[in-house]
């Protein structure tokens, strides 16, 4: 059986000055509390280990682009950002990427193309603050990949040989 | 009308993509595209480009995952209201900007076109996310290849979904490129 609750107000509750007040004391008393708003441009956040951003290529410590344009980072891809145009070392050795290009807008930053490289060659940076006014200009080709990716260390040095 | 993807496409192809055109100057009002520059106008942009671009009305239009992204960016930790895009209004009468944040379907794309077409002008689009962009993980018939194929983008935001952080990072350029409007004609016009 349904019990009706008799919810009439009174005088002092038709003038809503005492739930006004009780907002304005909560207001109030937010005033006084820890700022928790992060100053964006000025303050910035820091990522813990293993944040994903925006993906760069990266050359070894003599200057070779670690790419050989192997594609998987293509294969794996899930939204098809990234496109490889392969071209042939000189010495007939190994392979490089003639053409990388990594569609921005397309990329999502899930890191398969960093975690399947077996070269070490693709890094996703912390980079996320991207923003264009031109599709074609968010289409980040070679240069500008290994501008951002910058220089890692290779230990091995498997081609010093060949 | 939004053109359609057929099925069969090839994915990758997406990369070739043309440049956009930009807008021609409109006739926003009374004074608008009607002068030469001179002292008097280049003063009144100043205030113009100050008042349009501290009071960005966005319309409320979360379509997917990155509304949440949005959500979160109007929230107290990063707080757009400190940059005047903070009100978000429910009706596109009273917007200057539209954040299309999420996946544009076929569907929605003549619902998108027509609430654009409803704003007043000035007005601005910052397409946010991979999605809303170029289709983002679902280059598929059923979804549009880019919001730019049925209203005119100004700032593109990839990601998915980008950060708080980078939503205010394309309000930031968005409010660079107010800046260099101006109401009076352009000397090549």
């Amino acid at each position: 059986m349904a019990i009706v609750v008799d919810r009439r107000l009174g005088l002092i509750d038709h003038l809503y000055l005492p739930g006004i007040f009780r907002g304005l004391w909560i207001t109030l008393k937010h005033l006084f509390r820890r700022k928790f708003t992060m100053q964006y441009p000025e303050q910035r956040w820091t990522f813990p280990e293993g944040f994903r951003g925006v993906p760069a290529l990266v050359k070894d410590q003599e200057g070779r682009v670690k790419c050989v344009a192997c594609y998987l980072c293509q294969f794996v891809c899930p939204p098809k950002a990234i496109t490889i145009t392969a071209g042939e070392m000189p010495n007939k050795v190994e392979k490089y990427p003639a053409a990388f290009d990594i569609n921005m807008l397309r990329c999502i930053y899930c890191g398969m193309c960093e975690e399947v490289c077996p070269e070490q060659a693709i890094f996703l940076t912390r980079d996320y603050e991207v923003a264009g006014s031109t599709r074609t200009g968010l289409i980040f080709d070679k240069e500008k990949l290994l501008e951002i990716g910058g220089m890692r260390p290779d230990p091995i040095m498997k081609w010093a040989a060949k | 009308m939004p053109t359609s993807t057929s099925g069969n496409e090839s994915t990758t192809g997406i990369i070739g993509e043309q440049p956009l055109e930009r807008r021609e100057p409109q006739n926003l009002g009374l004074l608008d595209q009607r002068f030469d520059p001179n002292i008097i106008t280049t003063t009144l942009d100043k205030v113009f480009n100050w008042a349009r671009k501290s009071a960005l009305w966005p319309m409320s239009f979360g379509l997917a995952c990155c509304a949440i992204e949005m959500m979160a960016a109007v929230a107290s930790r990063y707080d757009i209201d400190r940059f005047g895009a903070g009100v978000y209004r429910a009706t596109p009468r009273q917007s200057d900007l539209m954040i299309v944040a999420g996946t544009v379907t076929e569907k929605m794309g003549p619902v998108v076109k027509r609430l654009y077409d409803q704003m007043p002008d000035p007005k601005w689009v910052i397409s946010m996310g991979a999605c809303a962009t170029c289709g983002g993980p679902f280059p598929t018939y059923s979804t549009m290849q880019g919001v730019d194929r049925v209203v005119p983008v100004d700032v593109y935001i990839p990601g998915c979904p980008p950060r708080p952080e980078a939503l205010l990072h394309g309000i930031l350029r968005l409010q660079d490129r107010i800046d260099q409007m101006s109401i009076a004609r352009r000397r090549s016009a």
